[in-house]
């Protein structure tokens, strides 16, 4: 168990113009699990086979506990890596597979029968130990890949999307189960997934990653309550925030010519944000055209256009919806971003005013 | 469909069938592998059958009969001697001698060939990984070396021209390729093996690169030392291949080496080093006793069979098949 200290660190593949990964400073506190996130190619996994020692690093420093590790062997960096297609090996019996890092370790036959015996039972693997990994479902093999990184008792875990070859109701056990061994056992764990779910459900800490750089670092609500920028905005939940150009005349917040809030802002143009679930079809309010609804069952969500500009509801009646509806914007769930950086803007919103207010 | 070739719905004669046949439309898509006559699938693998029996069962039978006869040296008739061939080649010390030979010359061509080509698909292995076009090169020019590297191996040994001849010299040796035994023996060896090397790199070269570059990459968090990895991860994923190459490489020096042996040995002194095979040919076809060499080929084909079954029973069970 240990901290991992990112110091601005990059990595530019040879050959390569451009870096897959720069500027990356992360503190990650002992036993925390902290999952990176962010769309394909934006250089998670890059980042986490840095600190793995699959791949060099090309700046900065990477501390595991107190040692730095940029110069050390994947072996004596003290971590256990699960891969996305398990990588188990093929050759060797489960029990040997999960044996084989700690007895090259010099562990005692004992000790070794003991850790092997303890990660079957928290695992359910007893009935499996002497099966090849061929005999195995993908569930068993992913806990056998498990078992193996838990056996060596590590500083830390490093997870590669490792549920993505699972199906989904197993892909949702397995991540309940993850997160509790991890609680658990208490291991650091660093945890690579492009599924903002997954991500958010598991974290302590999210790291949201946008073509090589941090967005946004934060607990998992947090990011979600005040996204950093319009990228984290728009990747984090589901549906994704709407985002839409609104502008600020003298004091007023003004989309699609109707005033939605009263800010404390100079005049010019505004990215508003809003969230489906903060937002209510009222009798009256900001006029909507329906496109078409989502039935989700327990709520289903509502798309339409504002003036030309997308924007979807979360509803949770069953009453049939008219072609133009009316939405309710609460002033104080509103998101501004800078329109052209996409960054926040911490803006006072300051009294509530009924939003279909004409100008 | 009512035809006259048919009556309810199946083809009376087998001349109606091939006709039929000929006549008949794309079968629908689902039915399109299907053969409702059971002639089609023989017509396929006759040419199959026909080149196996000619020329693999029908000589070895002739070899099985001929063993049996002794031939008169002027061709008038053979004369049945039932094991009488078996006996005198068995009882030969020159035969026991070319046995023994053989048996030395497979295990160090074979362990020699084996270790030099895995030594230098390892170390390729670790320059090429991932880069394709390198790969092709490698392997482009490995799959014209073995004919060209042969000629030039036995030009290498040459008694009058040879390279090595000069080079032993210069040490102080004279190197009698053809004259001494065991100069013989080292030059067959050297070539045999310079030649089987090519083959045997790019197939371990190609099994390497088969391995999945997670199972290498979680090696590597698992154990430091790198001979570790390769004796523990690397190695038994390659033992299926190494099987293979090792049937190939035993075959290979029983019998693909005659040319070799054939351009050393040929028109030198007797008490030469050589295969089993090789006495086969010089027995039957320098010796004109061809009944002798039958039953020496004979007991080479046991042999050899002897050897499949082994290696398939006792290698095979402990090589894994990912
Ligand atoms: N070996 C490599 N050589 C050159 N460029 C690479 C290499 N590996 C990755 N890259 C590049 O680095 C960038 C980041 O790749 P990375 O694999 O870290 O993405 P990722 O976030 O893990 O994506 P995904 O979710 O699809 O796995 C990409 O632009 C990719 O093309
Ligand atoms: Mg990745």
């Amino acid at each position: 168990m240990a901290h991992i200290t990112l110091k601005d660190v990059s990595k530019t593949y040879s050959g390569s113009a451009h870096s897959a990964v720069s500027g990356v400073d992360i503190a990650i506190q002992d036993g925390e699990f902290i999952v990176l996130v962010g769309p394909s190619g934006c250089g998670k996994s890059t980042l986490l086979r840095m600190v793995a020692g699959l791949e060099a690093i090309s700046g900065g420093q990477v501390h595991i506990g107190d040692r730095l590790v940029n110069d050390l062997d994947p072996a004596e960096r003290d971590i256990a890596m699960v891969f996305q297609n398990y990588a188990l090996y093929p050759h060797m019996t489960v029990r040997d597979n999960m044996a084989y890092g700690l007895k090259n370790r010099g562990a005692s036959r004992q000790e070794l029968a003991q850790r092997v015996q303890e990660a079957a039972t928290l695992l359910e693997l007893g009935p499996y130990l002497d099966r090849k990994p061929r005999a195995l479902s993908g569930g068993q093999r992913q806990r056998v890949a498990m078992g193996r990184a838990i056996v060596r008792q590590p500083a830390a875990f490093l997870f590669d999307e490792p549920l993505s070859n699972l199906d989904a109701k197993l892909r949702v056990t397995m991540r309940m189960e993850i997160r509790k061994l991890q609680k658990r056992l208490g291991t650091t764990a660093l945890y690579v997934t492009h599924d903002q779910l997954e991500a958010m459900t598991l974290a302590d800490r999210l790291v949201v990653l946008n073509g090589g750089q941090i967005e946004q670092i934060g607990a998992p609500l947090e990011v979600y309550r005040t996204p950093a920028s319009t990228f984290v905005a728009s990747f984090i939940g589901a549906p994704a925030m709407s985002l839409l150009d609104a502008h600020v005349e003298s004091g007023r917040l003004v989309l699609a010519g109707h005033q939605v809030a009263r800010v404390h802002a100079g005049d010019g143009p505004l990215t508003l944000g809003l969230r489906a679930e903060d937002l209510r079809i009222a009798p009256q309010g900001l006029p909507m055209d329906v496109e078409f609804i989502e039935e989700l069952g327990a709520q289903r969500v509502v798309y339409g256009l504002v003036d030309g500009q997308r924007l979807a509801v979360v509803e949770t009646g069953a009453k049939s919806i008219s072609q133009r509806v009316h939405i309710a914007i609460d002033p104080q769930r509103l998101h501004l971003f800078d329109t052209v950086s996409g960054r926040r803007r911490d803006i006072v919103v300051e009294q509530q005013i009924p939003s279909h207010a004409h100008l | 469909m009512t035809d006259a070739l048919t009556t309810n719905g199946a083809p009376k004669t087998m001349r109606d069938r091939l006709r039929l046949w000929w006549r008949a439309e794309p079968a629908h898509p689902m039915k399109r592998a299907q053969f409702n006559a059971p002639l089609a699938p023989w017509l396929f693998v006759l040419p199959q059958i026909a080149v196996v029996v000619v020329f693999f069962y029908w000589p070895a039978i002739q070899a099985v009969t001929s063993s049996f006869y002794i031939e008169d040296p002027f061709g008038f008739g053979a004369t049945f001697v039932g094991l009488e061939n078996y006996k005198t080649a068995l009882d030969s010390t020159q035969y026991a001698s070319t046995a023994a030979f053989t048996a030395f010359f497979c295990v160090v061509v074979t362990t020699l060939a084996l270790g030099f080509g895995l030594l230098l698909a390892v170390k390729a292995d670790k320059v090429i990984r991932g880069a394709h076009s390198y790969k092709t090169l490698l392997i482009a020019v490995y799959a014209i070396a073995p004919p060209v590297a042969g000629l030039i191996g036995m030009m290498f040994f040459d008694m009058h021209i040879g390279p090595f001849t000069e080079i032993a010299a210069w040490f102080g040796y004279e190197l009698k390729v053809g004259v001494n035994y065991w100069d013989t023996v080292v030059a067959l060896v050297t070539i045999a093996v310079w030649k089987q090397i090519p083959y045997n790199f790019i197939f371990f070269l190609s099994g390497m690169q088969s391995i999945p570059a997670s199972v290498r990459e979680a090696a590597l968090i698992d154990a430091r030392s790198g001979w570790r990895r390769f004796c523990d991860v690397t190695l038994p994923l390659l033992a299926p291949t190494a099987f293979f190459l090792l049937i190939i490489n035993i075959t290979y020096t029983m019998f693909d080496t005659f040319p070799i042996i054939d351009v050393i040995v040929k028109d030198k002194p007797a008490n030469n080093p050589m295969t089993l095979v090789y006495k086969v040919y010089l027995d039957g076809f320098k010796g004109n006793d061809i009944g002798g060499s039958s039953a020496q080929s004979v007991i080479l084909m046991i042999v050899v069979a002897v050897l499949t079954v082994v290696q398939f029973r006792f290698l095979e069970r402990r090589v894994h098949y990912g």
